[in-house]
Order: structure tokens, then C-alpha cells, then sequence
């Protein structure tokens, strides 16, 4: 026991020798928090947009004024002919386009309507689907402002109620995601590296010749990358909380608990890849093309998993991932007790002793 | 110049022997391209719906259907307790529930107005934000259409018509497919990926074994070394681009609607400027794990912030600051251009100009960097 | 003074607070077998890397084959060999194909490396495996063929950083055959060891303990200073007095 502390505690110097990459370790969380928290959002803002204006009436110069002072758009120099929109496009400026009718006046009084027109950049559909719902929006208050509808004798108003996000935090989604992916990449990526490394270094062979037991020397290697993650979420916890007014809602016992049971899953799912290959460039490869990438894309928390076919669907069964992001959401975002995730739980649990199991006794054939 | 003959012998002969270099140059941009659109949707369907109907009426049936066959939702419940549609939002079966009260229609009559709570999961803001709103204009669709409104002639045509009829087009790209806005910043990705990793691996690997040591003390030249390093990956990264290129063109049919040897020499110069940064990076690394993880790491901010995954336009403006100082974003903006607008040089000058920047400045900096005595 | 292959004075090299080689001084003639011998953490390689042009010096003086060690490098790499302790062979390429660029990079023209890359290979008995990976062969052969692509382009001086290590006596033995094969062919080779049954193969050899040069002679002269019959016994007493050891290095 006490040797196997002795060794332990010589990886630990390993790892905090390496002052760079702890440093980005430490790092990475921090950053993807500050942006994801802060730069990036979903929502459509400052969109580049640029007016013909065949009328130059008070209604054009009041419809742009409002577009101008909403927060939704950026209203770029105006052009003079039709021509020109197609330029501006094509420059990446603008990303859609409104015209006003030269008889914008005449039209209303005489036709008791006038036409205006939209282009959208059709190559963002999301952009244009979101431009024509508020420019729609701004004409139509313009309008009720010229003339008001009349009211509806019976109304039915909606009352719209934001569950477990009351402060209207951008996307809270992102969060579970952020966590898993330092987990893959402390404890997948860099375990399965540095243990591919001693084995390049010839180091490997001095260790397995040595009185301790293999199984020791792998648990000694996953050690220190163990604490580091959790060191690591506890920063991006600290961050979110206080950074990002993210309210804990659930119990943080069980959050711990279930995180130290992914982690053990990623370790596992290290120690595999580090038995199956000799260089660290491939290592480094599998990790994160084989796992992070699923990990990312198929776990649902970049991109809704409804959106895809159902064969994407069924690979994420297989991610042990998808199940701690599922949990993660459930107790952390939505303050739900374990009666809620015991079936991922129990899942999770699973493939983390089936990967420990496989990796072990891999790692015992090896030798022999 | 013979020198460096024989350095791009050598480095040829390795790349051609290193499997995995192999297989990240065609398996690599297939794998890439053809999975990562089908996942990357960020379209907002099938919202799952739960309704809690307490009124159980012909109305409340009525309003039930008409959400139902608008498109956007799914009907996930229909139950008379409370909780058990907040279980399911709990459990991520639903994503929004309506209450529908006991004698709406009665109640609606009698008071003129009623109350109709709408509860979404906004945990994804974006989904819940859209997912209400298209609700809230499905209620007020069903509220005009309601007879009693009709029957009171509030809700007349002639007293509904909008004085201003907007019509919208969409220009370059008619059929609106999320892909095609996708895929040709994936293939950026791939270019990215390829070009900041390749470099600085390789270099910082030959400093583990040693070998640049004895490169050290040979009478090579600090240009030709590199030049002897940049040149076989920028092959290898051209030659990825290519079969992108392909893979786009077979798999979705979109073929560039600009001009493709613009394309090429953008993509040459962003290669140029992004193996100068895997240069600069190996000359900061003293092992792999090292370069793999700096690399990781500005790799990961510059892909975040380019406007591939969310707006430039919405971030705050020193994001967008920073976010215009990575050549990925400038690159991703071109390629979209070029090949979704058919874009010509004229109209990405700028973009040019700053790209050709990134190479000076990225290889310079790697160039002064480089010692071949410390 | 010029047709020494190596002269210096006062060589040092400081990391910090810590002088890794410490004015040291000393010549090498020119066809000499120079033996730099040390223990591990005395400063050898340090020292090493100077002279080949590596690493700059703190301070001090020194010239190899003829160029100063500050502003002539380049000239120095032209005209020297190396080999370190890794070989720096590269692994996924021939034998052939190692002479190849080795030899291109010194400028031999392709027509020279591959007259004189055949020579090399039937001399060294590997003409069966000219066309086999690096990787594949034995270490011995490894050894044998790196310092014999380190000597290619007939230079001036060869420096050798610790080549036999890990290799059988009989393995050894047959490598210093090679290099007073070298020698005899007016190559300077300097060599540093740490086993000490080298520096009997050595023409003159110097200690260094704490980076300093405490000892520096022919094997026979210490042997009769030092009052004992082996080069081990002569080593121990020098290296009893050292302070430093491999993990300060």
C-alpha cells in the first residue's frame, strides 16, 4: 500500500511538471465557460441589412428608423438600385435586404395596400426565417401604430412561464456539455497519451518488471488524472455559479457521485485505447476524433438529437456520454433526485465496469 | 535548393509510411463530411408538447387539434394532472406543456378573456423561446378563428386586412436546406484540424527521438528545414481539400457557385497560415502531449468563435474583435461566399488581405522562433 | 595553432546559477582519438553541444576545425560528424534511404552518395538489409550504421556522444574497429564514455568531475600518475571528489 502510494505520488510529479499543459488544463474550462457564457449565443442579433428605398416617404423613413433602433439589426449603407443588393451579399455584408415600392404613399390610399419586400440570405435558412419574423414584427407595429386593429372581443392570453431558467441564461444546455468534454479529455485523451508515451519512451517495460502488480500501475497512472478532473469541475461548477448565476438546483453529493462514475468510465475507456496502441499520435487520434467527436455531436447537447436520423440515435445509446449528460441535466439544471436517473445510473454503471473489465484484462494478456 | 530536394524526399517517404497521416487525408474528410451535417442541425422541429386538459371539451379539443397539425409539435400527452405532464418535462419527454382550465370555453364567454399557462423547459433557450412562440401565435390563430369571434364581427376581413402585405424571397438558396450552410464549414474544419495538428505533432515527435538534434548540426539552413516541413503538408492539406471538395459535390450536389481556382488559392494561403501556426507551436513544445494540447486548445477557441457554430453578428463586440483576428473565421466566410454565393475575388479582397497577414505573421513569428542553437 | 581540430579556453556554460561546464580547457590534435570521459552529470554533453555547434557558450573561447564556436557555426556543421545517444537514425526509412538524405543535406551529389553508400553498405555486411526499415534492425547494426552515416561526408571531426551504450563487448569491440578505421583515415574523433575500458582505446582522454576538467593525458601517463593499472581505479579516485550528481544534470 504504502508503495503504491510512493508510486502515485511519482505521477502526480509527472503530470505537474508538464507546467504548459496544466495550464491549458486549467485553462480550457475557464475559456469555453467565458465564451460560451458570455460571446456565443444562439440568438440573431446586429444583422447586416441594407434598405432600397424607392419611396423616401415619412412611412420608409419611420419603418427604418424602427429597424434601426432595434438591437436586431445593423442597417448598412443603402443602395440604389437592385443591382447592388445582390453585391452587398456577395461581399458578406448584409445578410438580407428590405425594398419599399416608389409609391408607398399613393399605393396605401388608392389600393388600400402596398407590397414591401424582403430578400433573405436563403444559404442561412435559420438567419432568414428569424429576419422575416422580426421585420414582419417591426412592420406589423408600425402598422398597428397607423392604424389600430380592433381588439378581439374574446381573447385568449397566453401566459409563458421559463422553467429551471428564470434568469433567461442563454443556453444552460451547454454546461453538462462543456463538463463532459474536459472529462473525455483529461481522462480519455490524456491518460491513453501518457501511458502510450511511456511505453514509446521504453519507460513501460521498467514499470510492468517492477514487484508491483500490473493492476497497480495503472491505477497509479489514472490517478492523478482522476483528481485533476475533478479538480476541473469544480472549477467549471465555481464558474458557472458564480460567473454565470447558474443555480445548483440539485444535490451535490449525487452530482459528485455520478460525475466520479463518469470519469472512472472515461479512464476506462483511456487505459482501452492506450493498450490497443503503440504511438501517442494514435492514441491522440482515436481519443479525439473516436471519442470526442461522438461525444460532441451525439450526445445532444450541441445539437438536438430529434434532429437526427434515427441511426445517429442509435450510436448515442452507445456513448457513455449521453447517459451523464442526461443525468448531469437532470440533477444539476432541474434539482431532480436520483429516483430520476437511477436507469442511467444503472446504465453508466455498467458500461463503466464492462470498460474497466475489458481494459483490465487487456492489459493482462499484454503482458504475457 | 538541392538540399531541399532531398529534405522533401525524406519527408515524403515518411508521410507515405505513416498510416494514420494517410488515413486522416481521405478517411478523415468522408467521415467528417458525411456524418457531421446529419448531426449538426441546429433546426428547431418536432417540439414535444404535453398537454393538461382539465376542460375536456369540444373547444379544448378543437385547440388541441389545430396545435397538433401545425407542424411544429409533437403531442407527447394529454393528461388531467398536473404533474404528471411536469414528470415528463422532468424526464426530457416534453419540452413544453399547456393547461388548458376547467370551463374555458364557459368562462371565456362569460369574463370575455381567459388565462391559458404555458410552462417550456428553457433549459435550451432556443427552443423554448421559439417553441413558445410559435404557440403563442398558434393561440392567437385559434383565438381569431373562434366562432363567437367571428359571430361578433370584430373579426371581419375588411377590418383584418394588414395595409402592408410583406412577401419575402430567399436568395442562393431556394430550397433553404440547413446543409448546405453547414457543409462548407465543415470542410473548413477538416482543413483546420488537419493543418494545426499535422505540423506541430510531426515536428515535436522528431525532437522526442532525437532526430532534430542531428538536424541541428548539419549544415541545413533554418529555411530550407522548414520550407521542407511546410511544403509536404500543405500537399497533403490541398489534397484534402480536393477530396472535400468531392466528397461535397457527391454526397449533397453542392457544387461551388464561384470561381474554384479562388477557392483553391484562398485554401492554399489558409493552409500557409495554419501550418505556420502548428510550426509555432512545435517551437514551444518539448513533447507531444504538449503540442496536442495547445494545439487543442487555441484550435478549439478559433473554431468556436469563426461563426460556424453560432453568429458572428450576435456576439458582443469584443468577441467579435477577437473572433476576427483568427484566419478561421475569415476563411470559413470565404468559402461560404465562394461557394454558396458564387462570390468573386473583388468581394473577398479584405479577407484575402488578411489571410495573407495570418501567413506572414504566424510563419514569421515561427521562422524568428526556431533555433537551431539554443 | 591551426592544425589543431579543437582548441579551448575557458569554455563555460551556465544555466542560472548553475555552471554545467566550467572554464574548461584543453586541445585536441588533429587524426586524434580524443576520449572525454566523465560521470553522468559531470558536464560532458554540455560541453559537447557547444563544440558541435549547439548551444552558445557563456563564456570563453573555443574553435573546431578551424571556426569559432560563436560566430562561425554553420561552418563548423559543415564540417563535422555527430552521433548521438539516440542514434538519431530515422526509424521508418531504409538504410539506404537515411544515407540518402544524410548525405544530400552535406551536399554530396546523388551520384557520389549512391557510389559511396554501396562502399559503406557491403563494408558494414548490411547490403541484404539496404533495403529493410531502420526500425527492423538490431541495435548493434543500428550503431554501426549511424556513425558510419555520421562520417558519410568525410568530415573533419566526428563527434561521439556515448555510442556504445547498451550494446554487448564483442558488439563494442567491432565498433572501435570502425572508428580507428576513421581515424586512420585523418578523421579527429572525439568521444565520450562512460566506460571506462574505452580509454584504453583512446590516444589521449580527459575526466571531467563537476564541469571541470580534472585530468588530461594518455591512459598510460594517468595510469602511473594515479599509481594503479586500471582506467576504473584512475576514474574512482576522480570521481570520488565530485559533488554533483546525474540528477542535478
Amino acid at each position: 500500500m504504502k508503495q503504491l502510494l510512493a508510486f502515485i505520488r511519482k505521477e502526480f510529479y509527472h503530470v505537474f511538471r508538464d507546467k504548459r499543459t496544466l495550464l491549458i488544463l486549467f485553462g480550457l474550462p475557464v475559456v469555453q465557460i467565458v465564451l460560451f457564457g458570455f460571446a456565443l449565443s444562439s440568438e440573431v442579433r446586429n444583422i447586416g441589412i441594407t434598405i432600397l428605398d424607392n419611396a423616401h416617404d415619412n412611412n420608409s423613413e419611420q419603418i427604418i428608423n424602427r429597424i434601426k433602433t432595434s438591437s436586431y439589426f445593423v442597417v448598412k449603407d443603402p443602395v440604389l438600385n437592385y443591382r447592388d443588393i445582390e453585391e452587398k451579399f456577395k461581399e458578406g455584408s448584409i445578410k438580407c435586404a428590405l425594398l419599399f415600392p416608389s409609391d408607398f404613399a399613393g399605393q396605401m390610399s388608392h389600393l388600400g395596400k402596398v407590397q414591401l419586400q424582403i430578400i433573405t440570405d436563403g444559404s442561412d435558412p435559420n438567419t432568414a426565417t428569424i429576419v422575416v419574423n422580426y421585420l414582419t414584427a417591426i412592420i406589423a407595429n408600425y402598422q398597428q401604430q397607423m392604424k389600430p386593429a380592433p381588439q378581439l372581443s374574446y381573447q385568449i392570453i397566453p401566459q409563458v412561464r421559463q422553467l429551471y431558467n428564470e434568469e433567461q441564461n442563454g443556453s444552460l444546455n451547454f454546461i453538462p456539455g462543456v463538463i463532459a468534454l474536459i472529462f473525455m479529455i483529461v481522462s480519455t485523451a490524456l491518460t491513453s497519451v501518457s501511458i502510450v508515451r511511456e511505453k514509446e519512451l521504453g519507460t513501460m517495460e521498467i514499470l510492468l518488471v517492477s514487484p508491483f502488480k500490473p493492476i497497480m500501475v495503472l491505477i497509479a497512472k489514472a490517478v492523478p488524472y482522476l483528481v485533476l478532473s475533478i479538480v476541473n469541475f469544480i472549477i467549471i461548477l465555481t464558474l458557472s455559479v458564480y460567473l454565470l448565476d447558474v443555480e445548483i438546483k440539485g444535490s451535490l453529493a449525487l452530482i459528485f457521485a455520478e460525475s466520479i462514475l463518469f470519469i472512472i468510465t472515461c479512464l476506462s475507456l483511456g487505459l482501452l485505447i492506450s493498450n490497443r496502441t503503440n504511438s501517442q499520435q494514435t492514441a491522440m487520434l482515436i481519443s479525439m476524433m473516436g471519442m470526442m467527436l461522438p461525444t460532441l455531436l451525439l450526445t445532444g447537447f450541441m445539437f438536438p438529437l430529434e434532429n437526427m436520423p434515427w441511426i445517429f440515435q442509435v450510436i448515442s445509446h452507445v456513448l457513455p456520454s449521453r447517459y451523464y449528460y442526461i443525468i448531469i441535466k437532470a440533477v444539476m439544471l432541474k434539482g431532480l433526485g436520483f429516483s430520476y436517473v437511477w436507469k442511467e445510473t444503472l446504465i453508466l454503471a455498467g458500461m463503466a465496469i464492462f470498460l474497466l473489465t475489458i481494459a483490465l484484462k487487456n492489459f493482462k494478456t499484454r503482458l504475457s | 535548393m538541392k538540399v531541399l530536394s532531398f529534405i522533401l524526399q525524406k519527408e515524403f517517404r515518411q508521410i507515405f509510411r505513416d498510416k494514420t497521416i494517410l488515413a486522416m487525408m481521405f478517411a478523415l474528410p468522408i467521415v467528417q463530411l458525411v456524418i457531421l451535417p446529419f448531426a449538426a442541425n441546429f433546426e428547431v422541429k418536432n417540439i414535444n408538447v404535453a398537454f393538461v386538459d382539465y376542460d375536456r371539451s369540444t373547444y379544448s379539443q378543437k385547440l388541441i387539434n389545430k396545435i397538433a397539425s401545425s407542424g411544429y409539435f409533437r403531442i407527447v400527452g394529454n393528461t388531467i394532472s398536473y404533474n404528471d405532464a411536469l414528470k415528463m418535462i422532468e424526464k426530457n419527454e416534453a419540452d413544453i406543456m399547456l393547461e388548458i382550465p376547467h370551463g374555458f370555453e364557459r368562462n371565456l364567454i362569460r369574463e370575455g378573456s381567459q388565462q391559458i399557462n404555458i410552462s417550456a423547459d428553457a433549459i435550451n433557450g432556443t427552443k423554448s423561446s421559439i417553441g413558445g412562440g410559435y404557440l403563442t401565435a398558434v393561440l392567437a390563430d385559434f383565438n381569431r378563428s373562434l366562432d363567437v369571434n367571428i359571430k361578433s364581427g370584430n373579426n371581419s376581413p375588411a377590418n383584418q386586412s394588414s395595409l402592408i402585405d410583406i412577401t419575402y424571397s430567399d436568395w442562393f438558396n431556394p430550397s433553404r436546406e440547413y446543409k448546405y450552410y453547414m457543409v462548407p464549414g465543415i470542410l473548413v474544419l477538416l482543413l483546420t484540424l488537419i493543418g494545426g495538428f499535422i505540423t506541430a505533432l510531426n515536428i515535436v515527435r522528431e525532437k522526442e527521438i532525437g532526430t532534430i538534434e542531428q538536424i541541428n548540426v548539419t549544415p541545413i539552413k533554418k529555411w530550407q528545414f522548414i520550407l521542407g516541413k511546410l511544403i509536404p503538408f500543405w500537399i497533403v492539406g490541398m489534397i484534402v481539400f480536393t477530396v472535400g471538395l468531392i466528397a461535397m459535390y457527391i454526397v449533397y450536389g453542392i457544387f461551388p457557385k464561384g470561381s474554384i481556382p479562388v477557392l483553391y488559392l484562398f485554401a492554399a494561403v489558409y493552409l500557409i497560415a495554419l501550418l505556420g501556426f502548428g510550426l509555432l507551436i512545435s517551437t514551444f513544445s518539448n513533447s507531444q502531449l504538449q503540442a496536442m494540447f495547445v494545439a487543442f486548445f487555441f484550435m478549439m477557441i478559433f473554431m468556436l468563435m469563426s461563426g460556424f457554430f453560432t453568429s458572428i453578428d450576435s456576439m458582443p463586440d469584443w468577441a467579435r474583435q477577437i473572433s476576427n483576428l483568427t484566419p478561421v473565421t475569415h476563411f470559413i466566410k470565404v468559402v461560404r461566399l465562394i461557394v454558396l454565393k458564387g462570390s468573386g475575388f473583388s468581394q473577398v479582397k479584405n479577407e484575402f488581405l488578411y489571410l495573407i497577414g495570418f501567413a506572414l505573421l504566424l510563419n514569421g513569428c515561427a521562422i524568428l522562433n526556431y533555433r537551431k542553437t539554443s | 595553432m591551426e592544425n589543431k581540430a579543437i582548441i579551448c579556453k575557458n569554455l563555460t556554460k551556465q544555466f542560472g546559477s548553475f555552471r554545467a561546464v566550467d572554464q574548461i580547457t584543453f586541445d585536441v590534435e588533429q587524426g586524434e582519438i580524443f576520449g572525454f570521459l566523465g560521470a553522468n552529470g559531470a558536464g560532458k554533453t554540455t560541453a559537447m553541444r557547444m563544440l558541435c555547434g549547439l548551444s552558445f557558450p557563456t563564456s570563453g573561447k573555443a574553435t573546431v576545425a578551424g571556426f569559432d564556436v560563436y560566430k562561425q557555426q554553420e561552418k563548423i556543421k559543415a564540417s563535422i560528424g555527430y552521433m548521438s545517444q539516440k542514434f538519431s537514425l530515422y526509424e521508418n526509412l531504409t538504410v539506404f534511404e537515411n544515407i540518402e538524405f544524410y548525405g544530400g543535406v552535406y551536399g554530396l551529389s546523388r551520384s557520389e552518395i549512391r557510389k559511396r553508400g554501396e562502399e559503406m553498405v557491403s563494408t558494414l555486411g548490411l547490403t541484404n538489409e539496404a533495403k529493410k526499415l531502420v526500425g527492423g534492425l538490431p541495435t548493434g547494426w543500428k550503431q554501426k550504421l549511424a556513425f558510419s552515416v555520421a562520417i558519410f561526408h568525410r568530415p573533419k571531426i566526428v563527434f561521439l556522444d556515448e555510442p556504445t551504450g547498451g550494446v554487448d563487448p564483442v558488439t563494442r569491440r567491432q565498433f572501435w574497429e570502425l572508428i580507428y578505421e576513421a581515424a586512420a583515415n585523418g578523421i579527429t574523433v572525439f568521444v565520450t564514455t562512460h566506460y571506462m575500458d574505452e580509454a584504453e582505446y583512446c590516444k589521449r582522454i580527459s575526466v571531467m568531475v563537476d564541469g571541470k576538467v580534472e585530468a588530461l593525458d594518455t591512459p598510460a601517463n594517468l595510469k602511473k600518475e594515479f599509481n594503479t593499472h586500471s582506467m576504473d581505479d584512475v576514474f574512482y579516485q576522480l570521481a570520488r571528489r565530485a559533488q554533483r550528481t546525474a540528477d542535478q544534470s
